[in-house]
C-alpha cells in the first residue's frame, strides 16, 4: 500500500461517524477490517490495472470533512422522460422521503430504508444482506462499512410490479466535494417481476465520489429488469458493485448506459444458481473527453441448463478510455450451459483507447460458449457511400455509429424507457462525435 | 453539363488518372470502356468526391461549378450520382431509412421543404415499381446478404429516388442476369431526359444494346485513348483491346 493510500484509509476511518460501528453492527466492523486488509487498489492490482481510481481519490478529495445532508432540491430536470414510475431519491447519499414517491405499489411490496423497517423486515434484511456479495473488491468493502442508508425492496411471491422503480441519486457538488455510499437490497420472490432504473446525477463541478452496491435476489421463475444510466457530466468518480443471484427459471435483463463521468467503474456480478435461467446483460458506453469507463462483468454458471448472453459495445472519442473485462465461469456441474459474450468497440480518435479482455473458465465439458472482441475504426467505405447519396459527413457518421450501437437496446423491454435511451444515444452521437 | 479538363489523380504515390478530358452534355449517354485497372472506377470515385484520391491537376466543372472543392454530399445534392461497382454493406442501416435522410438532405440543399412520411412512401412505391424491387429488400440492412444482382438493382432504385442530373453507373451490369439487365436498363432509360446525362462504365456490349450510348470512350492507363460512336463498342467486342494498346504504343 502506498503511503497516500494509507493516509486516505486512516482519514476515512477517523472521519467516519462512530455510531456506525457501535455494538450490533458487526457487518460494518467486518467490512472495515476487510477494507484495511485489502487496501485500495493500485496500478499493480490486476483488477484495477487500467483504472486509476485510487490516484484520483488521493489527488482530488479531502477525507477529513463529511458530506452535508441536503434537505431538498429541485429534481425535475434530472427525472428521465420514461412515463410513470415509482421513485426513490437519494440526495448526497441519503434517502429523501420527501422527494420519493412510493404510493400505489402493489399490495405487500415493501420499499423501506433499512433503519425504518419494522422489526420483522429488519430481520429479513439481516438475513439477506451480504449473502450474495462476497468479493475481494475494496470498494464493496468500503460501501459495506460506510453506506449511510440502504433501501430494501421486497416483492412478495406472484406479484408483478407494474410501474418501474426509478432510483435517482443526486449529489450537490456546487460548493463542496461529495462522498456518498449507497446501497440497495432487492428480493424478488417466486413468480414475481420488477423493473429498476437507476440514474445518478450531480450539480456543480466539485468532485464527487460515489460507491454503489446493489444486491438483487431473483427467486424461482421471477424476472428482474435493471437499467443503469450514467449520464452525469460532473466530476464524477463512481464504483458500482452489482450482485445478482438467480434461482431456477428466473430471467434477468440488465442494461448499462455510460455517457459521462470522470472515472466510472461498474462491477456486475451475476450468479446463476438455478437451472433454466436466462440472463441478458448488455452495455453501451459512448464517451469522449477524458472519461474513463470500466466494465468488469462476471457471470458464474453454477447449475446446468442455463443461458447467458452478454453484449457490450463502446464508442470512444478524444482521450477517453474504455476497459472491458468479461469473465464467464462454467462450474463442473453446469452442463448444457450456453454462454455468449461479445464486446465491440469503435475508436474515433487516435488518442482514445480500449483495453478489452474476455476471460472464460470452463470446467464442464458439455457446454456452448463463445466470445468475441473487436476494436476498429468507423468504416470509411460506408461513410463515403452515405455521403455520395447526399448525406453530409456529420450525419452520415452519426447514422453509422447509431446503427453500430443500437442493437444493445434489444434487452430493454419497456417501450418508454427504450425510447428515452434511444433518444439519449442518438443525441449523443449527433452532437458529440 | 460536365466538363473534365486534363484531370490527374493519384492514390498514395501511384498516379492513376493521367490527364482525362471529357465533355458530357445534357441528354447524352457516354460509355466508358477499357481494360481492368485502367482507371475507370477511379474516375467515377474522383467525380463523386472520394477523399482517398488526391487530385493533382486539372479541372472538373459541373453545370458551371468547380466541383472538386465540394464535399461528396454536396456533389450529390448538385445532382451527381454514382452507382458503385461494389456497393458496400452497412449493417443496421436500411435502404428505406437512409434514403429518407438522403432525399430530405438533398431537398434541404436545394431549398425545398422536406417530404413527409406519406409523400416519401409514395415516391418510394413509384420507384420500386420502376426497378421491380421488393420492399422487404429495402427494409433490410443495406446490401447485407444481398445477392450481386440485388445490390445492383438497389443502386438503380436509389438513383431513381434521387433523380440526379448526371448518373455514373460503374459496371452496374456485372452480376445481373438477362432479365435483371433489362429491368435495370429500362429503369435507366425511363429516367433519361434531355436534361440529364449518363455515364456508363462497362466491359460488355450487351448493356449497350439496351442503353444505347451516343459516345464510347476507351480509358487506358489513366487516359482516354480513343473515342467514337456506339460502333466502337462493337469493334471492341469483336477485337479486344490489343489493337488499341498497339496504337498507343506506336503513338
Ligand atoms: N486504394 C488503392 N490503392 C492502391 N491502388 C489503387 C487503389 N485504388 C485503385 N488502385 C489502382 O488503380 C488502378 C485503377 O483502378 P480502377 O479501380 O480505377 O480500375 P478500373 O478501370 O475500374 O478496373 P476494373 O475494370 O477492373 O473495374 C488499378 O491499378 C488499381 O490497382
Ligand atoms: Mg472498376
Amino acid at each position: 500500500m502506498t503511503t497516500a493510500t494509507e493516509s486516505i484509509l486512516k482519514q476515512i476511518l477517523e472521519s467516519s461517524t462512530p455510531a456506525y460501528f457501535e455494538a450490533g453492527n458487526e457487518g460494518r466492523k467486518k467490512a472495515l477490517a476487510q477494507l484495511s486488509e485489502i487496501g485500495l487498489p493500485t496500478s499493480k492490482s490486476e483488477e484495477y490495472r487500467f483504472t486509476p481510481i485510487t490516484k484520483a481519490l488521493e489527488k482530488k478529495f479531502t477525507w477529513t470533512s463529511s458530506t452535508p445532508a441536503l434537505s431538498t432540491i429541485s429534481i425535475d430536470s434530472f427525472l428521465p422522460a420514461i412515463g410513470d414510475t415509482h421513485r426513490i431519491v437519494f440526495l448526497n447519499g441519503r434517502f429523501s422521503k420527501n422527494l420519493s414517491q412510493l404510493e400505489g405499489l402493489e399490495p405487500n411490496v415493501v420499499v423501506s430504508t433499512f433503519d425504518a423497517a419494522d422489526s420483522k423486515t429488519k430481520s429479513v434484511i439481516q438475513s439477506l444482506l451480504g449473502t450474495i456479495s462476497k468479493t475481494g473488491d475494496a470498494f464493496a468493502a468500503m460501501n459495506s462499512a460506510f453506506y449511510l442508508e440502504g433501501i430494501f425492496i421486497h416483492v412478495p411471491a406472484n406479484t408483478q410490479v407494474s410501474k418501474p422503480i426509478l432510483v435517482l441519486h443526486l449529489n450537490d457538488a456546487q460548493e463542496k466535494q461529495v462522498i456518498a455510499h449507497t446501497r440497495l437490497l432487492v428480493s424478488i420472490e417466486k413468480g414475481s417481476s420488477l423493473s429498476i432504473i437507476e440514474k445518478s446525477d450531480s450539480l456543480g463541478t466539485e468532485p464527487c465520489f460515489h460507491t454503489f452496491m446493489e444486491e438483487m435476489m431473483v427467486a424461482e421463475n421471477a424476472t428482474l429488469d435493471y437499467c443503469k444510466i450514467q449520464n452525469d457530466a460532473g466530476a464524477v468518480h463512481q464504483v458500482s458493485n452489482t450482485f445478482i443471484a438467480q434461482a431456477d427459471s428466473s430471467r434477468v435483463n440488465t442494461f448499462t448506459l455510460t455517457l459521462n463521468g470522470q472515472i466510472i467503474r461498474n462491477n456486475l456480478n451475476i450468479q446463476i444458481n438455478g437451472e433454466q435461467c436466462e440472463s441478458h446483460f448488455n452495455g453501451l458506453y459512448l464517451v469522449n473527453g477524458n472519461t474513463l469507463v470500466d466494465n468488469h462483468t462476471v457471470v458464474d454458471h453454477q447449475k446446468p441448463n442455463s443461458f447467458s448472453n452478454e453484449m457490450y459495445k463502446g464508442i470512444m472519442d478524444d482521450q477517453s478510455k474504455g476497459v472491458f473485462n468479461g469473465k464467464i465461469y462454467v462450474r463442473p456441474h453446469a452442463q448444457k450451459t450456453n454462454a455468449f459474450q461479445s464486446n465491440r468497440n469503435i475508436l474515433m480518435s487516435e488518442n482514445a483507447t480500449i483495453n478489452t479482455k474476455p476471460q472464460l473458465e470452463i470446467w464442464a465439458d458439455d457446454v456452448k460458449c463463445s466470445h468475441g472482441c473487436t476494436t476498429g475504426q468507423l468504416d470509411e467505405e460506408a461513410l463515403f457511400y452515405l455521403q455520395a447519396r447526399g448525406i453530409p459527413h456529420a450525419s452520415a457518421k452519426a447514422m453509422l455509429l447509431y446503427a453500430f450501437a443500437l442493437d444493445v437496446l434489444s434487452v430493454v423491454k419497456n417501450e418508454n424507457l427504450k425510447a428515452y435511451l434511444d433518444q439519449l444515444i442518438s443525441e449523443r452521437l449527433h452532437k458529440n462525435f | 453539363m460536365l466538363s473534365i479538363k486534363n484531370l490527374q489523380a493519384r492514390i498514395g504515390e501511384k498516379e492513376i488518372l493521367k490527364g482525362i478530358n471529357l465533355e458530357v452534355n445534357a441528354g447524352e449517354v457516354h460509355a466508358i470502356m477499357g481494360p481492368n485497372g485502367s482507371g475507370k472506377s477511379t474516375l467515377a470515385s474522383v467525380l463523386a468526391g472520394r477523399e482517398d484520391y488526391e487530385v493533382t491537376g486539372g479541372e472538373v466543372e459541373f453545370n458551371g461549378k468547380n466541383i472538386l472543392e465540394l464535399e461528396p454530399s454536396d456533389r450529390a445534392a448538385e445532382g451527381i450520382f454514382l452507382a458503385f461497382q461494389y456497393p458496400v454493406e452497412i449493417p443496421g442501416v436500411s435502404t428505406i431509412n437512409f434514403m429518407k435522410t438522403a432525399v430530405n438532405k438533398i431537398r434541404q440543399y436545394r431549398g425545398q421543404s422536406p417530404l413527409d412520411a406519406v409523400a416519401f412512401l409514395q415516391l418510394m412505391k413509384e420507384k420500386m415499381k420502376l426497378v421491380e424491387i421488393d420492399q422487404s429488400l429495402l427494409s433490410r440492412s443495406l446490401n447485407e446478404g444481398f445477392s450481386g444482382g440485388e445490390k445492383k438493382r438497389n443502386e438503380i432504385f436509389q438513383m431513381a429516388m434521387l433523380e440526379p442530373k448526371l448518373s455514373i453507373l460503374d459496371e452496374t451490369d456485372s452480376g445481373l442476369d438477362i432479365d435483371a439487365l433489362k429491368i435495370v436498363a429500362n429503369g435507366v432509360n425511363s429516367l433519361r431526359s434531355k436534361n440529364n446525362a449518363t455515364i456508363v462504365v462497362t466491359h460488355y456490349q450487351r448493356l449497350l444494346d439496351y442503353i444505347v450510348p451516343d459516345f464510347v470512350h476507351v480509358l487506358y492507363k489513366g487516359k482516354i485513348v480513343k473515342s467514337g460512336t456506339k460502333e466502337l463498342a462493337k469493334e471492341l467486342e469483336a477485337k479486344g483491346y490489343d489493337w488499341i494498346k498497339n496504337e498507343v504504343a506506336l503513338a
